[in-house]
Parts: C-alpha cells; sequence; structure tokens
C-alpha cells in the first residue's frame, strides 16, 4: 500500500471538474483508491462521494493506493494534484 | 358522522365540467417513500437498472442541448450528474443494501443518495449546498424513474386525481389514461395543469390548498370546475343535484354541438376563421367533434414532455404528418418547441429570471442541430401543403433572418434527399414580446403570418409575473395598454397584407371575444373544447356593433371602464 499526502494548491479548491477527473484517473487502474480527510475515507473512484469532500485550497488530504498497480496509479494522481489540477 | 362526509372545498374554478368520481392521491412527496418490504429481490435489483438507464437517457438528451452554452467548467457539472449514474460504488451499495434489507428500491436509493446530500449540507462552504442541489436532482429523477411504472398501473379512466401540483410530465401521464378530474393544492388558472385540462375538457378545481390533507384516496369527489368547488363524500341528496346538472350540461352541449356545421359568422354576415389549439395528439378527435377551420397551434414543446427528451426528425414526422393528414383538406400551424432554459439546464445553473432568459427561438438558434430535425420535419410533412410552420418568442428581425435562412437551407438538404415537401410552406412568428409587437410592420414584411400569443404579450406588456401569485392581480387581461397594443398588432399586419390570429388564452374568454372582432382580428384559435361556445357567442353579435365597441374601448385608460364595457355588451347578446 501506498500512502501520499497532498496539499490542494489551485485557488478554486476541489471542485466538480477536477472530482471528475480525479474519478476517471482512478477507474483506469486496478488498485483501490482511497482520499482521506477529516475522519472519513472516501472511496476515491466513487464520483458521489469525492463530491461530498469538501476542499478549498490549502487543505490537506492522504491518499491511499492498494492493489497490482498501485505505483503507476499513485504517481499519476499524485501528478494530477500537484499540477493544481491543470488550474495555476 | 364522519368529519370528511359532505365537505366542501373552494379552489379556483381552472376548467370548467362538473364530474363525480373516486379520488386517487398522487403523490411525489418524499415522506410518501414507502418502506415495506419486498419478496422479489432480483426483480427490484431489475427496477433499479431501469431506472439508472433511464434516468441517464434524459439526462444525456436533455443537457445535450445545454452543454455548447455552458463553457467547459460547467459542463463538468453535467458531466459529473452523468457519472453519478454510473458510479461503481454507489451503485454496488445500492444493490447490496436491497439484498440484505428487502426494501424498496425507491427506498434504498433515497436513503442512500440522502446521506451523501446531508455531508455535503453540513460544510461551510456556499457551493457545496449547491452541489447538494444537483444530487437532490439526481436522487429524485431516478426515484420518479422508479415510480413511474407503479403510477402507470395505477392511474385508471375512473379516477380524479388530487396532488399538490401537476408538472408536464405528470399530466401526460393521466392524459393517456383518461382521469376524470383534477384537483390540487396549488396552481392557478395560467398553470400548465389547467391549460391542459380545458383542452381535454376536464373538470378542474386547483389552488384548493388543504386538499392533499383533507381527501384520502378512494373518497367519492364531486367535483364542480364552474365554481371551483370539490365536495368529499357527498350525501345522496348532493350526488342527486349535480347528476341532474350533468344531464343539463350534455343537453347543452347537444345544443351547441348543432352549431357545428354552421359557419361562425356575425348576424350581419363577416366570417370568422374559428380554428383548434391542439395540445396533445390525444386531443385530435376531439378537434373534430367541434370541427373548427383548421388547427391554429400545436404546441411541440409537449412532445418534449411526453418524451422526456427530444424525438428525432422521423419521429417527429410520424407526429406532424398524422396530424397534418387527418386534418386535411384544413390546414395546420405547427409552433416550433417552445422550450425555457429552466428545462434543460442543470439545477444549480437555473436562470434568475427564466422568463427574460434563454428560451423559444433563442434556444433554438442556439441549438440548430434540433431546430433543423424539426424544420426538416415540418417540411416533409407539408407534402400536400397544409402545413404552416411558426417560431415563438421571437424579439429582433433578425432572428427571423435566420431562421428562414435555416428553413431554405432545410429545403436544399430535402431536394438532394430527393424528399418531397412544400415549397411554399407558410412561415410565421408569434407575437408575445412587446418589441415585436410594436415591429409588427417590420415583421409583417418578412413573414406569411403572425400570431399573437396573448399569455405572453399581456405578462411582458405589464411585466407581471401570472404565476407569481403576490402580483397576480395586476395580470389585466384587459388592462387598457394590452387592447393598444392588440389593436396596433391588427392593423399594422393587415396593412402589410399580413394574416394576424390570436392564439392565447384571451381568445377563449367570452368576454374578449366581441372585443377582438371588433379590433378586426378575423382569425381566431382557441381550446378545442370551447369551440362550440365561442362560436355561439361569434353567431350572436352584429360586427358593426363590435367595431363600435373596439372604438369605445380604445378611448378608456382603465381596466375597470373597459370590463365594464365589456360586461354591458355581454349581457346584452346573452338575452337575445
Amino acid at each position: 500500500m501506498i500512502e501520499k499526502k497532498v496539499k490542494i494548491i489551485n485557488n478554486a479548491g476541489l471542485h466538480t471538474r477536477p472530482a471528475a477527473t480525479i474519478v476517471k484517473l482512478a477507474g483506469k487502474y486496478k488498485s483501490e483508491f482511497f482520499i482521506h480527510k477529516d475522519g472519513f475515507n472516501i472511496n476515491g473512484k466513487s464520483i458521489i462521494g469525492v463530491m461530498t469532500i469538501a476542499a478549498a485550497k490549502g487543505s490537506e488530504l492522504t491518499l491511499t493506493f492498494d492493489g497490482p498497480d498501485e505505483e503507476e496509479a499513485s504517481k499519476e494522481l499524485l501528478d494530477y494534484f500537484q499540477r493544481g489540477f491543470d488550474e495555476l | 358522522m364522519n368529519s370528511r362526509n359532505n365537505v366542501l372545498l373552494k379552489g379556483i374554478a381552472a376548467a370548467s365540467g362538473i364530474t363525480i368520481g373516486n379520488a386517487f392521491i398522487f403523490s411525489k412527496e418524499k415522506e410518501e417513500i414507502s418502506q415495506e418490504s419486498i419478496e422479489n429481490v432480483s426483480e427490484a435489483i431489475k427496477n433499479l437498472e431501469e431506472a439508472l438507464v433511464l434516468s441517464k437517457k434524459e439526462l444525456k438528451k436533455v443537457f445535450g442541448l445545454a452543454i455548447d452554452k455552458l463553457g467547459e467548467k460547467r459542463a463538468a457539472i453535467f458531466e459529473a450528474q452523468m457519472m453519478i449514474l454510473d458510479d461503481p460504488v454507489l451503485i454496488n451499495n445500492l444493490k447490496n443494501r436491497i439484498k440484505t434489507e428487502k426494501k424498496l428500491p425507491e427506498y434504498i436509493v433515497d436513503d442512500e443518495i440522502s446521506k451523501y446530500i446531508h455531508l455535503m449540507n453540513e460544510a461551510h462552504e456556499m457551493y457545496m449546498k449547491e452541489r447538494s442541489l444537483d444530487i437532490e436532482d439526481i436522487k429524485n429523477r431516478i426515484i420518479r424513474n422508479l415510480k413511474k411504472k407503479k403510477w402507470n398501473s395505477k392511474v385508471t379512466a375512473d379516477v380524479i386525481v388530487v396532488t399538490t401540483t401537476i408538472s408536464p410530465s405528470d399530466t401526460v401521464l393521466f392524459t393517456k389514461a383518461n382521469v376524470k378530474g383534477y384537483v390540487t393544492d396549488f396552481g392557478g388558472l395560467t398553470s400548465h395543469a389547467a391549460i391542459v385540462a380545458r383542452s381535454l375538457n376536464i373538470p378542474a378545481v386547483l389552488g384548493v390548498n388543504e386538499a392533499t390533507s383533507t381527501i384520502k384516496e378512494g373518497d367519492v369527489l364531486i367535483i364542480d370546475g364552474f365554481h371551483g368547488e370539490v365536495i368529499i363524500n357527498p350525501n345522496e341528496e348532493k350526488i342527486l343535484f349535480y347528476k341532474n346538472k350533468i344531464n343539463e350540461l350534455s343537453l347543452y352541449d347537444e345544443k351547441l354541438f348543432k352549431l357545428r356545421d354552421k359557419p361562425a359568422a356575425t348576424i350581419d354576415g363577416k366570417e370568422i376563421c374559428l380554428r383548434a389549439n391542439l395540445d396533445l395528439t390525444k386531443e385530435i378527435d376531439l378537434i373534430f367533434r367541434n370541427n373548427p377551420k383548421g388547427i391554429g397551434l400545436v404546441r411541440t414543446e409537449q412532445l418534449f414532455e411526453e418524451y422526456e427528451a427530444f424525438p428525432d426528425e422521423d419521429e417527429q414526422y410520424e407526429v406532424y404528418n398524422s396530424i397534418a393528414q387527418k386534418i386535411y383538406p384544413e390546414n395546420v400551424t405547427v409552433r416550433a418547441f417552445d422550450i425555457g432554459g429552466d428545462k434543460v439546464l442543470p439545477v444549480d445553473l437555473h436562470e434568475p429570471n427564466p422568463f427574460l432568459g434563454w428560451r423559444g427561438i433563442r434556444l433554438l438558434l442556439d441549438n440548430r442541430h434540433l431546430f433543423k430535425s424539426q424544420i426538416r420535419s415540418v417540411l416533409r410533412a407539408s407534402q400536400n401543403k397544409n402545413i404552416k410552420f411558426m417560431v415563438p418568442m421571437v424579439t429582433s428581425i433578425e432572428e427571423v433572418i435566420e431562421t428562414k435562412e435555416l428553413i431554405e437551407e432545410c429545403k436544399k438538404e430535402l431536394k438532394k434527399e430527393k424528399k418531397s415537401f412544400d415549397n411554399d410552406m407558410h412561415f410565421g412568428i408569434m407575437i408575445e414580446i412587446p418589441a415585436a409587437a410594436i415591429l409588427t410592420a417590420s415583421f409583417a414584411r418578412e413573414v406569411d403570418f403572425i400570431s399573437i400569443g396573448t399569455n405572453d404579450l399581456i405578462q411582458y406588456l405589464l411585466a407581471v409575473d401570472r404565476g407569481n401569485e403576490i402580483v397576480s392581480k395586476l395580470y389585466q387581461e384587459f388592462h387598457p395598454a394590452v387592447i393598444r397594443m392588440l389593436a396596433h398588432i391588427i392593423k399594422e399586419g393587415k396593412a402589410n397584407d399580413c394574416k394576424v390570429s390570436l392564439c392565447g388564452e384571451m381568445g377563449g374568454d367570452p368576454l374578449a371575444v366581441p372585443l377582438l372582432i371588433g379590433l378586426g382580428l378575423e382569425i381566431l384559435s382557441v381550446s378545442p373544447s370551447i369551440v362550440p361556445l365561442i362560436k355561439s357567442i361569434i353567431r350572436k353579435i352584429k360586427y358593426k356593433d363590435a367595431l363600435l365597441l373596439a372604438d369605445k374601448c380604445l378611448t378608456y385608460s382603465t381596466e375597470k371602464e373597459i370590463i365594464n364595457e365589456l360586461n354591458l355588451f355581454y349581457n346584452s347578446i346573452i338575452e337575445n
């Protein structure tokens, strides 16, 4: 299992468009992907779940990846968070 | 004694007629989601899957229209909604809960998705609350699709529907089932339910407030659509009284029916072209019963409401062609989809002022593909040269020119495809916006005919939302500005050799008819059920008296004076 801490760095935060992209990216991999925030563990392959996360700029989240392709999955998703959802 | 025996409730007399029947409580409220247990789990799961597919189909077609307008960011909202209907985690949870809890799928869907909604509402960010509205919308859509099946089997021909409000798609369901009458808590004379009830000749009492809280399923109801009264569990005496009234009415109808083949002409020989508005394909039988001079208005958005998506070109062609063939040799005027942005945009993108927003021709010109599918299907149905086409919500000449170019483009395509059509199909516009009314002369030179839509024209001219109860009193059909504007449109249209007709609610108001004729109107299109009544009024007046009446009304500066004058006139012709 891989565990990574990420920070939301774009101005608009984790709004609907990045939420949809995250779920789509995660859906490409076999590995399980969870987002942890404020005691909630959200399945990152569930759009309705990810949409319940209120994460403004500056919020910190923990991502966990578990499965055969966890390396690749974590790399691609982490990269997307670090690019500020391509909104910088 | 039962406290619900012989109880009288009062509401708005929205559609005339009297009927006696059993109450069917139609409720879409959340608390009506039953927690009852089920036995057939696989059927429940199948129903859920079907509802998801149906919901996806609806969303795709409806939002597909708006997507170009939304921009990338907002389109993502739509995409996310679509993804929810495919959400593997959510759907697995729903199915597992149905299996283990053995409850109705609508209960499980409501309970499960509500959890997410609560989470969103707990957040402090405003956008999370808006987001929860979208999720609520999705949830209700799935539940509605789950319940649709059940309602279809429960709504039968002999019931009186009792409900809080009726949406356009509900009325489609009821119309198909041939229900006997409507009673609602909310809604007024101009609500969709009222318009449909009138056009189908179904008695309706709306805005009763305590209807759903007082009336119970199966209660015997008498609806008096003339006086806006509902009697719950009436005694023998009352039933006998109303049965007699129903008999008298049918005698009166028969009397009017005798006018069927007589012309709609005044005593002194001025002939008026009296047409019928077609709301639903179903009404067409009623139309033949009353023998109007053709169909002056087909509200095609009704197809959208029935399909809950836009029908494609072939589907539309079938509908228009069948109407045109049935009404031949008379003609039919098809109005392009009059859809508002409020029907095609996701909840949190709803326009603050839909009536001043993206609707009618504006939406159509922004959705060429949809618009062309309609133009092409109307053209194809015009082969017998008895179809006219008009567009709603026109404000400027540019919109007319653009539409005419599209029609030419469609004609060229059809020629290439070797499909036949009427090359001279008449094209017209609705005048419902004051700007278009003022420019009548300019429009009249561009089109073959104009049709006045009084409901919207009055609303826009007086800046009154007729659905807003606080100001609805200011919605004055006989406001002097309305009368003068009508006079202007009719005069300018005729001066430019352009046919002028009127297809709004006003045409079906017995009080208004003599005035409209006096203003020079020669073509009227009204609800099919009211054709005989309007004809009987036309046949009782003298054209020269109507002209004087109109002249007089044009001098007044208050609605009160005008209504007094109209009442005097009306009473004098009724006495004769």
